[in-house]
């Protein structure tokens, strides 16, 4: 078993700058029914992105022609709520590579990295530059490099590095779960459980 | 050499490994599982060819779909039978013990736990879903995770996690009448914001807390994550141990009294260090309720809905959104608002002392016409005592009906909806956009303040109406 690699990319942006984005927008509740993985990313953002009729509704971000690419940039807060990984997968599903924003819920930046999505923190100042240069051109593009753990808003060339642990980093270099390892801790399991408090 | 946290005392004695600059491999005590969140779990581990490492360590109890009216019928949408059925399935194949829909131990799966014992001090516990904070109340380790994490603890009954930071919040001094924990924790979240607890697991402390009983301390917890926190926690102490005595599968005889000696090992010593501290008076908790589209937008309900000079310019877009789906504007008093809907239960408030509260609230009094009004019991369990201590028949005086147990409406899974722009003042703990259903508006608050909305049909301060 595997997740997608992840070494780098370049790419346009879909901006959000909505804040406290919460998993019941990402995917509402109703969507959760399913019993695979697949299929999420159709329901991705359901509520905003379409209407009653479930005609697409033209102000949202996602239906708008102008913006598209493998990275969403959203307001800070991104991902609050419910444990859902269907989150995730909806993220996945539609084609989302890397998800900025200036700050995660728990959860969620863990189940991104469970499904080779790459959550990039940034500071709200950078997050303020991606935005205003997107609003500017929507065809400009970012550069995430992940060996190096930087963003780079190419027409500028403004850079900032980012944060993520060495271990989950290296999974998503060389496209690895987390799963292969705990099996291989057999004994070391076994072992724990030998010498813990029972009642 | 300062102190050791409790938090502390148990993570540590817990992790079976640890990577460097990366994550501890955390053992699992007890894994709940539900209809919703497993059944990738399961598909992962047979294409994987394993098996359940440690059946007798999970425990499944179908809740989000299930409809809580007529239950001894087939549940009629198809997807939400089809999700419960694999989860019987997946059960059935493990040898994992599941208490299905009829069975007298069914409910939510946050409620069932605790009320059988399963729940105890000292134990890390896990399930898909976030609110497993709740479990926290005991002075456990307990926190949500997702699927992939599901799918880890079943192979391996442990999880890779890195250590949260930790938070202390002390509450001192005594509540006033008509504060309940559920005001509690809203205030100390409108406070902090949803992001206020990110990264952290908080230990709740201080009279405040102590002074709670299980069940209250239980609703504190649960909102944690609410916060953004990782879960929260309560020390063991008289209170818990007297509630996990004698229940099904606590600890007997001589069992007994070790774990009782060990769990009062468990506290926080007194010069242990956290990395954040916050301190609130009780005395300044008042009955609060939610206006707006996340928990963090609390406010008394005897007082107004923030205005715009009162949110920093950069968030005034979002909050604006918030103020249009709410059909709200800022600044606007809560008292005297329109309420159509009114749900009680949920893992935050769907026990036997919440239904109390409820019912002594509105006792001699009558629901308000204009108002439909759910009150469902968190589990079986706490259906039986309801109509055993005459609670049913006090709700159905007053016009009120005790539907079947459930998650209901609190994330509009089920049939029970909120319709499109109506008020619903639930005791549930998200109020996120069409979290009740598409459309719906919700407003979080106790049992108290969703009784006194009940009677009037309008947001109205509980404390008008208790006596």
């Amino acid at each position: 078993m595997s997740i997608d690699k992840f070494v780098s990319l370049n790419s346009t942006v879909v901006p959000l700058p909505i804040e406290n984005v919460d998993t019941d927008q990402i995917i509402p509740a109703r969507f959760l029914k399913a019993t695979t993985k697949e299929g999420f990313g159709d329901n991705l953002f359901f509520d905003w992105r379409y209407d009653k009729a479930g005609q697409p509704k033209a102000d949202f971000v996602l239906n708008n022609p102008k913006y598209s690419g493998q990275v969403i940039v959203a307001g800070k807060n991104f991902g609050s709520g419910s444990s859902r990984e269907h989150a995730a997968w909806a993220i996945a599903g539609y084609g989302f590579k890397v998800v900025v924003s200036s700050f995660f819920a728990d959860i969620f930046r863990g189940n991104s990295l469970n499904n080779g999505v790459l959550p990039v923190q940034v500071t709200d100042a950078f997050l303020a530059k991606i935005f205003s240069t997107v609003e500017a051109d929507a065809n400009s593009e970012v550069k995430i490099d992940l060996e190096n753990q930087t963003i780079t808003i190419i027409a500028s060339g403004e850079t900032e590095s980012f944060e993520i642990n060495a271990y989950k980093k290296s999974c998503l270099l060389n496209g690895y779960d987390d799963i292969d390892y705990l099996i291989s801790l057999k004994d070391k399991i076994e072992a724990w459980e030998a010498q813990a408090v029972k009642f | 050499m300062t102190g050791t946290t409790l938090f502390d005392k148990i993570w540590d004695s817990h992790v079976v490994s640890s990577i460097e600059d990366g994550p501890n491999v955390l053992y699992i005590d007890r894994h709940f599982i539900h209809e919703v969140t497993s059944p990738q779990a399961f598909n992962g581990l047979k294409e994987r060819g394993a098996k359940v490492a440690r059946p007798n360590q999970v425990i499944a109890t179908p809740d989000h779909n299930i409809p809580t009216i007529d239950q001894h019928l087939t549940i009629h949408d198809e997807l939400s039978r089809h999700q419960v059925e694999t989860l019987k399935k997946n059960c059935e194949e493990n040898g994992i013990t599941m208490y299905g829909l009829n069975h007298p131990y069914n409910g939510i799966v946050h409620v069932v736990g605790p009320e059988l014992g399963i729940t105890q001090p000292g134990m890390t516990i896990v399930c898909g879903d976030s609110h497993t904070s709740t479990h926290g109340a005991f002075g456990s380790i307990a926190f949500g995770i997702g699927t992939s994490e599901v799918e880890m603890t079943l192979t391996t009954q442990c999880i890779m996690q890195p250590k949260p930071k930790s938070m202390r919040i002390n509450i001192e001094g005594e509540l006033g009448k008509g504060v309940t924990s559920k005001d509690i924790i809203l205030y100390i979240i409108s406070k902090i914001s949803t992001g206020g607890g990110t990264g952290y697991f908080v230990e709740f402390a201080g009279s405040a807390i102590r002074s709670l009983s299980m069940e209250a301390r239980m609703t504190v917890c649960n909102m944690s994550i609410e916060m953004g926190a990782r879960g929260g926690m309560i020390a063991p102490d008289e209170v818990t141990f007297d509630y996990i005595k004698g229940r099904e599968q606590a600890p007997k005889g001589e069992q007994w009294d070790k774990a009782v000696a060990h769990w009062k090992s468990l506290c926080t010593e007194a010069d242990a260090q956290f990395d954040k501290e916050l301190h609130f008076d009780a005395a300044d908790i008042e009955p609060m309720i939610t206006y707006g589209t996340n928990p963090g937008m609390g406010a008394k309900v005897c007082g107004t809905i923030p205005t715009m000079d009162d949110i920093e310019a950069s968030s005034q877009n979002t909050f604006r959104k918030s103020m249009d789906y709410m059909g709200f504007e800022p600044g606007d008093v809560l008292e005297g608002k329109n309420v159509d809907y009114v749900f009680v239960g949920s893992c935050t408030n769907g026990r036997i002392e919440d239904l109390r509260a409820f019912v002594d609230a509105v006792k001699g009094k009558k629901k308000a016409d204009h108002v439909t009004a759910w009150i469902v019991p968190g589990s079986k369990q706490v259906e039986k005592q309801a109509i055993e201590e005459g609670l049913k028949e006090a709700l159905e005086a007053s016009g009120f009906e005790l539907r079947q147990p459930g998650c209901s409406a609190c994330l509009a899974m089920n049939d029970d909806k909120i319709p499109e722009g109506k008020y619903a003042v639930s005791t549930s703990n998200r109020n996120f956009e069409g979290r009740q259903g598409p459309g719906s508006r919700t407003l979080l608050a106790s049992p108290l303040t969703a009784a006194a909305a009940a009677i009037t049909g309008v947001i109205t301060d509980p404390r008008s109406i208790i006596n």
